[in-house]
């Protein structure tokens, strides 16, 4: 039985050790995002700043507003506070900026955000709004070190306050209205935000998950039982 | 009870269903001396089902249509009501359906279940596996991401490089001069309605072929040879039901176990299941950094990168590609041993074995990552400076892949073989 | 390993396939709930079948407005004083008029007016025999014969209404038609969709 565990081990698993890292073109270092799914006040912050800074001219409408109870918001609350770009909180987070217009202002599309933290992993979201800098040789005036050359710029450099790149270290170059620690708060809110939203069932999957597994194990009991009972006929 | 019996014969006059019951289940002997991977082919049909099930339930919300294709698949992830269940069962059975198949193949080449008399039954499993790797393919376009639609385009591709007709083939199969709607289209009904018409066929003949011929074994003795001379019953054979339902019954729920755990603790399995650049929808303008299939096809992608261009050719490893999965129609005829089980081969052919299953897997790593991994091979050395040295070792390993197959004939005869006894071991 | 069936072993072996059964049986039942609630309504389908707004205040007495709730047409009906009267007269014309099938109004206008306000009617434009839209004939006499007193006709199998969506006797259709939830959000301005709460009436 020891072998044939082995075995199993040896043919299912081994991509499961493998690299597991989300791919990325460049090869900055980036920071872990300690995120909290089940903090729901930093979720809310988190949905707060996105709908108040992306959602401009990113859309996000594959999500519903009235997804946002997911995380302790009420209806109410949802349709006050929240809803700039929707009448009704069944809608879509979709933004009101055409993207022909958008294409000329900024070069790019802005993409739509709803799995970047999918696509892109929070990490590297959690870092690539904390390392913009000024760079007068671009278009708009910025750059990125994990993005580089990207076409966005800093939409929260009055938050952050204006960094720059030299001897390559980011240094403040103008505080901005939060202190460093209070905007890389303000970061990882809007990244746990972004995961949520990327899978709102990540909230309950691993709640349901647990009974699943639970169930499993008692049947696994029985079905062995069962099969021990019935081989006892075989010599 | 007596209406029962009643109920019975009537039907029974119409459609031999207890005959059918005693043929299949009751009264159809297997060895008694499986081992834990047999569970995989009952496994392979539950898994079948599964994705039948799934499928249809998807089919209910997914539209095929390059427009709307990426947007109704975050539909069904968070407005329809389970959705992300189904989904996730769906992505998740297909990398499993592939474990499962590769550990029952495995199971069939190392106790030699493809040897006389049992040829047919491996050549329809090869042509399942072959159907099934086109499902998984046709499939995998469906979400519209990036992966998918650069994964699609570089296989249409590889049908261009056919010497002479390959463009026209390609643009054939894409109904467009690119991927586009046509060919997402196209996929989707080979995706939901042709290859699981076919499928299902064939896993009829392949279990019509296994209760013709009965069930191999670890040891590989044919247990018909053995009868009890009563009851014409072999004396190492007992009845599948109940014994084997009950432990297929084990099997099953620790796949079950499995699958459940990554369904919803990893669904993802960190970009091997659902890789992360198919989160981005598909952009024929944007090709991503990497492009790796999914894991699945990782040992044959190998060899289709580890084969060099001859003549300007591609051909050459598209050919090499396919040839390794085609050489498996005629591994009956390669092997020359006199016993079926690698409990009777002798250390030659284990070696040869070990050999294969190492490359196998170490091709399929090479397969998800970019070529240039391991760095190059320094200049100063003659005919392979400069070469990517991960490249080099794919060119090795596969080598030894067709090795395996090609010397068959060789090895297998030298091989020194031990005494088979007459009956099953425990 | 002896192979002994005396009583205690098949008494386990009963037990344990019972048990084996029972439990399968929950677990395949719970594997079917995600596929059965997959079926219903999606949130999209909920967000496009949300409750509407309407403002009454356009409607003029003794006239009917078609607006669309959940892709049916329903009708705000704004009746006049002669119209509400009458329909204390109707009771020996109709099938039900005491309103016994209760599911075909909410709580609220379970009275002889089946509306919140005794004027406005608010009423599902489709007929409860076979689903088609009945037809508007709310002036008395014309071409419905000299004994109407005005309400709808449905042309696809001839069921009779009346000014408050009560059924007619010997029409095809079973039962009253359906005054879908709905509530004043202010004076004039009709929510369809969403139930008036009881402390409002």
């Amino acid at each position: 039985m020891k072998k044939n565990f082995l075995i199993i081990v040896i043919f299912i698993f081994p991509f499961f050790i493998w690299n597991t890292s989300h791919a990325e073109d460049g090869s900055f270092h980036l920071d872990n995002a300690k995120i909290d799914l089940d903090n729901q006040q930093s979720l809310q912050r988190g949905a707060r700043n996105f709908i108040n800074y992306c959602l401009n001219c990113h859309s996000a409408n594959y999500m519903r507003y009235n997804r946002l109870q997911d995380i302790g918001l009420s209806e109410d609350e949802i349709n006050k506070n929240l809803l700039f770009t929707a009448d009704k909180s069944g809608e879509l987070m979709n933004i009101s900026m055409d993207s022909d217009e958008a294409k000329k202002w900024f070069g790019a599309n802005p993409p739509n955000l709803t799995v970047t933290a999918r696509s892109r992993g929070k990490d590297w979201i959690y870092t690539y709004l904390r390392t913009f800098y000024i760079d007068e040789s671009r278009e708009l005036g910025w750059n990125n070190l994990v993005y580089p050359n990207a076409a966005m710029p800093h939409v929260l450099w009055e938050l952050q306050g204006i960094q720059v790149y030299e001897n390559n270290e980011l240094s403040l170059f103008k505080a901005g209205v939060l202190s460093e620690q209070e905007y890389d708060q303000f970061v990882l809110d809007t990244t746990n935000y972004m995961v949520f939203m990327a899978e709102p069932a990540k909230l309950v999957r691993h709640k349901i998950g647990y009974f699943v597994l639970g169930f499993l194990v008692i049947l696994l009991i029985l079905v062995i039982n069962l099969k021990r009972e019935f081989w006892k006929d075989i010599k | 009870m007596k209406r029962k019996t009643n109920l019975m014969t009537w039907v029974d006059e119409r459609l031999p269903v207890s005959s059918f019951i005693k043929n299949h289940l009751t009264q159809y002997y297997a060895p008694k001396n499986f081992n834990f991977l047999y569970f995989f082919g009952a496994l392979a049909i539950v898994l079948f089902a599964l994705q039948i099930l799934t499928g249809i339930f998807l089919t209910m919300h997914y539209k095929p249509d390059a427009l709307y294709a990426f947007a109704s698949v975050e539909y069904i992830m968070r407005d329809v009501s389970f959705g992300w269940v189904i989904r996730y069962m769906h992505s998740t059975g297909a990398s499993l359906f592939f474990v499962v198949i590769y550990m029952h193949m495995f199971r069939a080449i190392i106790y030699g279940s493809y040897k006389q008399p049992r040829e047919l039954l491996w050549i329809f499993g090869v042509l399942m596996f072959l159907l099934l790797m086109a499902e998984a393919f046709f499939g995998y376009l469906l979400p519209w991401g990036q992966m998918s639609y650069w994964g699609a385009l570089v296989i249409v591709n590889l049908f261009a490089t056919v010497p002479f007709i390959g463009p026209d083939l390609a643009e054939w199969v894409r109904g467009d001069y690119l991927v586009s709607d046509a060919t997402l289209n196209r996929f989707f009904a080979f995706h939901v309605i042709a290859l699981p018409l076919a499928l299902a066929g064939l896993i009829f003949l392949h279990l019509a072929a296994l209760h013709s011929v009965g069930s191999n074994n670890p040891d590989g003795i044919e247990i018909k040879q053995t009868k009890d001379k009563k009851t014409g019953i072999p004396l190492d054979g007992i009845p599948f039901h109940p014994y084997y339902t009950v432990k297929d019954l084990i099997g099953l729920t620790v796949f079950l176990i499995v699958f459940t755990a990554i369904i919803f603790f990893m669904p993802e399995v960190g970009g091997y299941f659902l890789e992360h650049n198919n989160f981005v929808p598909a952009n024929p303008l944007v090709t991503p950094a990497h492009i790796a299939p999914v894991w699945y096809f990782t040992p044959f992608y190998s060899i289709l990168r580890a084969v060099p261009p001859i003549f300007n050719s591609q051909f050459p490893g598209v050919a090499a590609m396919g040839a390794a999965v085609l050489i498996l129609f005629i591994l009956p005829w390669l092997d020359k041993s006199k016993v079926k089980s690698i409990r009777y081969k002798g250390t030659l052919y284990k070696k040869w074995l070990a050999a294969f299953v190492l490359s196998f897997l170490i091709l399929g790593y090479l397969g998800t990552v970019p070529s240039n991994i391991w760095g190059q091979i320094p200049s100063f050395i003659p005919l392979l400076g400069g070469l990517d040295l991960a490249t080099f070792v794919a060119r090795i390993f596969t080598i030894i892949y067709f090795a395996f197959f090609v010397l068959m004939p060789f090895y297998s005869k030298k091989d020194k073989t031990k005494p088979v006894p007459k009956r099953v071991t425990s | 390993m002896s192979k002994k069936h005396n009583g205690f072993d098949k008494d386990r072996r009963k037990f344990l396939l019972t048990a084996t059964a029972v439990t399968g049986a929950v677990g395949i039942s719970a594997a079917g709930i995600p596929f059965v609630t997959s079926m219903k309504p999606s949130e999209k389908a909920k967000a496009a079948g949300a409750s509407i707004a309407v403002d009454t205040s356009k409607i003029e007495k003794g006239s009917l407005l078609t607006s669309e709730w959940r892709g049916q047409p329903v009708w705000i009906l704004n009746r006049t004083e002669y119209m509400v009267k009458g329909l204390s007269k109707m009771e020996k014309n109709l099938a039900d008029p005491q309103l016994k099938v209760t599911s075909q109004q909410p709580k609220y206008c379970q009275n002889l007016t089946r509306s919140i306000k005794p004027d406005l009617l608010v009423v599902v434009g489709i007929c409860t025999h076979l689903g088609c839209s009945p037809t508007a004939k709310l002036q008395p006499k014309g071409d419905m014969g000299d004994d109407w007193t005005g309400g709808f006709f449905c042309p696809c199998h001839g069921s009779k209404f009346d000014l408050a969506g009560r059924v007619y006797k010997g029409s095809p259709a079973p039962t009253n038609l359906v005054v879908p939830p709905h509530k004043y959000i202010d004076e004039k301005t009709i929510l369809i969709g969403e139930d008036q709460k009881e402390e409002t009436l």
